[in-house]
């Protein structure tokens, strides 16, 4: 009963998106106040409606009801509670029904917190996000209903694949969609100005804080699955440009190019055109993304041939929303007039040198996700395109970016001195020289990248630094730390995004310099050493039983210079009802380094398979993608943005100056 | 997210990625076969080297691999072989010829192309402007803020 509740809410829901889509848009073109209206009532209404839909299914999870199919198949009454909610998103149909719950989410949010857009504006915003909406409507009534039973119903489920029963893969996917799901907030402001005719100042400030919610769920959702991939994986790894990663990674690629393209349109009205462009392609590529997961085209050519319905269904979402929006911006583009002029050196031209670099690399990620696909279909060759490949081709892009960041940041808007940028730089430039050489100095023979990575850390994170505190003006140094505390938010999250993208680079280029590997069989009560530390197989326990798994259980003590330095459990798991073994790796996470240990299978002539790994500066990998999130929810507080649709109409009317 | 490797876990029996006993005595050689081995794919596997894999096909490619280097070939040698037995679809690192070039070249292509159209429109815009008089300038900044 509850889940043909669920069922029919969704089919209402669907009902009231169509309404949705049509009544505000033909009231925006044609100056009707009540057929505009009509979008608010409405996107609550759908948020009520497709919410209700998922608590039903949520509380078909709970209560383990194996009547219906998809329970039956994800679920299993021994699985702990946090993992029967889990559940309802581990699988294809309830992810899809949570991406549209949080699209409706976001919907709905546009309808309560745009109280101060045009009322134009607002109507088509909501009108061409129930677009969407309807598309997925029918994409999951059509070909991925959740709420279907089961004519007998079994005893009990499936179980959930236990690789995804973790806590950091139990909020990976809800994230990752707010992320997908906020770049369609982008998507239809975008859609809408293009219909309006008209992107200004007030646009941008209206779009950025979408922009930059949904850039920041990406980022937290992308590294909860580059973490989880760390410690559950089994052999540390923490990003395998694997196609899926890659499809959240484009997104986040443009996400982070809109976000600053969005800038340059706030504060210099220039750039208007292209930011558009790239709010049309951020969603775009989350669709792609949708896709690629969806289907499976990528794994294989095969499997999407064997089952195409739900791939070629979200192709045609793909290419319409795509397709139509590209069609409007090549008709609309040449409209969208640029105010603001900038010379070649200034902070424009950085900006616009910041997405040039984010846009190409995500064009990288593009073509080397998609070009097996392509070469079996267009040439007949079968080939693979790895992480060497992406190493190679992505890690210029990046470096560079690094390299321009801080001068970026730091450069006059309209027309700078480079010279002027550079002078309080230069101490940071010989900081990081120093550290890198010294680096390189300590390190004979290894990679280049260990050193080269401590450098451009170091530069970006202590240029961000730098950005700030001249910010701070001249005179006295108390006078200075006040201003410092007055300074707006944004300058804060500037100051932290910036420095986590530094601190990243720095955990990715030492932990992959600098990472040590130890395989081996050690018999139980041998002790054995790895770099500095010595690790002793205390004991191992065969058949402990978890509450859905039975584990082999290995106590290894780690010492250091004689001195204990922890117990660790490292174990192997078996889940029955899966028939699937996972490895837990016990990690002493640090500050310098991670210690890692797994514990393998029994060996022929006794003992077991051990593998160490010290893993130098691994957290800061994580560090610096929570302060980057972190420093876009500073950002997002920033009263400037907060208020954005109030300030552009004050703004408007005295002529006053945009804040900055 | 990584639900293809999920399914590859689900295949793959509950063998691990490289075994103690498949580790070669001289360590130069073993360095080698590891690096070597890092950018070969499992042909069973998603997307996984048969450095990572736990797949028993990348468990005899990687004692064949080793066997080869044992027996005196060189990397490139080494990887021929198995290339010629499974197919340029073990190469993750894919050659850099034929049809490939646009996979390599086609981003810094991109990127020059765009650092000129930026370049150029940038100067074209921007030079106007550094030619007006300041009073204009001042007229315009007026504009722009009035807006």
């Amino acid at each position: 009963m509850i889940a043909e509740l669920g069922h029919f809410t969704l089919i209402l829901a669907a009902l009231v998106g169509v309404a949705q889509m049509i009544v505000p848009m033909v009231g925006a073109s044609k100056g009707w106040r009540g057929w505009m209206g009509f979008g608010d009532p409405a996107a609550t209404t759908q948020f009520l409606l497709v919410g209700t839909s998922f608590a039903a299914l949520t509380y078909s999870f709970v209560i383990s009801d194996f009547s219906l199919n998809l329970v039956f198949q994800n679920s299993n009454s021994l699985k702990p509670m946090l993992y029967k909610v889990s559940g309802v998103w581990g699988n294809h149909e309830g992810s899809m029904l949570l991406w549209l719950f949080i699209l409706t989410l976001f919907g709905a949010c546009a309808s309560w917190f745009g109280g101060n857009l045009p009322a134009t504006l607002k109507a088509r915003v909501l009108s061409v996000q129930a677009a969407i909406g309807v598309a997925f409507y029918a994409f999951i009534l059509f070909t991925s209903n959740p709420f279907t039973r089961l004519s007998v119903v079994p005893f009990d489920g499936r179980d959930l694949n236990p690789l995804l029963q973790d806590p950091g893969l139990a909020f990976h996917p809800p994230f990752l969609y707010l992320g997908y799901v906020g770049l369609s907030m982008s998507f239809s402001f975008a859609v809408a100005a293009l219909i309006e005719g008209r992107v200004d100042a007030a646009w941008a400030r209206w779009v950025r804080p979408w922009t930059l919610a949904a850039w920041l769920f990406l980022t937290v959702g992308i590294a909860l699955g580059s973490w989880w991939a760390y410690y559950e994986l089994g052999w540390g790894g923490f990003w395998f440009w694997d196609p899926v990663e890659n499809a959240s990674f484009m997104p986040w690629l443009i996400a982070a190019a809109l976000l600053h393209s969005a800038i340059v349109v706030e504060k210099r009205e220039s750039l208007k055109s292209w930011t558009i462009l790239l709010a049309i392609l951020a969603f775009g590529f989350s669709l792609l993304g949708t896709f690629i997961v969806r289907s499976g085209v990528i794994t294989s050519v095969h499997a999407f041939a064997n089952d195409p319905e739900r791939g070629v269904f979200i192709l045609i979402i793909l290419a319409i929303f795509l397709g139509g929006a590209l069609t409007l911006y090549a008709a609309r583009a040449a409209s969208m007039e640029a105010k603001g002029v900038f010379s070649v050196v200034s902070r424009e031209s950085a900006l616009v040198a910041n997405n040039i670099l984010l846009a190409v690399s995500a064009f990288v990620v593009f073509i080397g996700t998609l070009w097996p696909l392509l070469a079996e279909v267009v040439l007949g060759r079968t080939l693979s395109v790895g992480p060497p490949f992406f190493n190679a081709a992505f890690t210029p892009f990046m470096v560079a970016l690094a390299l321009i960041l801080p001068v970026g940041g730091i450069l006059a808007w309209k027309r700078g001195s480079l010279a002027k940028a550079m002078r309080p730089l230069w101490p940071v430039v010989v900081l990081a020289v120093a550290l890198g050489g010294l680096v390189f100095a300590m390190q004979t023979g290894r990679t280049a990248l260990g050193p080269v990575g401590v450098a451009l850390g170091v530069w970006v994170v202590f240029g961000a630094i730098t950005d700030i505190w001249m910010r701070t003006g001249r005179g006295a140094l108390a006078d200075r730390l006040g201003r410092l505390t007055r300074l707006p938010r944004a300058d804060w999250g500037k100051l932290l995004a910036h420095a986590g993208l530094g601190i990243t680079i720095f955990g990715i280029a030492t932990l992959m310099a600098w990472e040590q590997e130890d395989i081996r069989t050690a018999q139980v009560g041998e002790t054995f050493t790895v770099g500095q530390w010595d690790i002793e197989l205390r004991a191992v326990r065969e058949r402990v039983e978890g509450p859905n798994y039975i584990s082999t259980m290995a106590e290894m003590v780690v010492w250091r210079d004689g001195a204990e330095v922890t117990t660790l459990y490292p174990e192997k798991r078996f889940y029955p009802v899966a028939g699937m073994p996972t490895t837990e790796a016990a990690i002493r996470n640090g500050i310098l380094r991670d210690i890692y240990l797994v514990i393998g299978d029994p060996q022929d002539g006794g003992g077991y398979a051990v593998r160490t790994y010290i893993k130098p500066f691994a957290n800061w990998i994580w560090g610096g993608a929570i302060l980057m999130a972190l420093g876009g929810m500073v950002s997002l507080t920033d009263r400037r943005l907060r208020v954005a649709a109030g300030a552009a109409k004050t703004r408007v009317a005295n002529g006053g100056v945009p804040a900055e | 997210m990584k639900r293809l490797i999920l399914i590859l876990a689900l295949l793959a029996s509950p063998l691990w990625a490289v075994q103690p006993d498949e580790i070669l005595d001289d360590p130069a050689l073993e360095t080698r076969a590891r690096e070597i081995s890092k950018g070969l794919r499992c042909p069973v596997c998603q997307n996984e080297s048969i450095d990572e894999s736990n797949a028993a096909l990348s468990r005899e490619l990687r004692i064949l691999l080793r066997e080869r280097l044992v027996a005196g070939d060189s990397d490139a040698e080494a990887v021929d072989f198995i290339v010629t037995r499974y197919g340029e679809f073990v190469l993750l690192n894919p050659t850099r010829d034929g049809a490939n070039l646009i996979l390599w070249y086609a981003a810094p292509a991109m990127l020059i192309i765009a650092l000129g159209i930026g370049w150029a429109t940038i100067r074209r815009r921007g030079g106007k402007e550094a030619e007006t008089l300041t009073e204009d300038e001042k007229a315009r900044l007026d504009e722009i803020l009035r807006s």
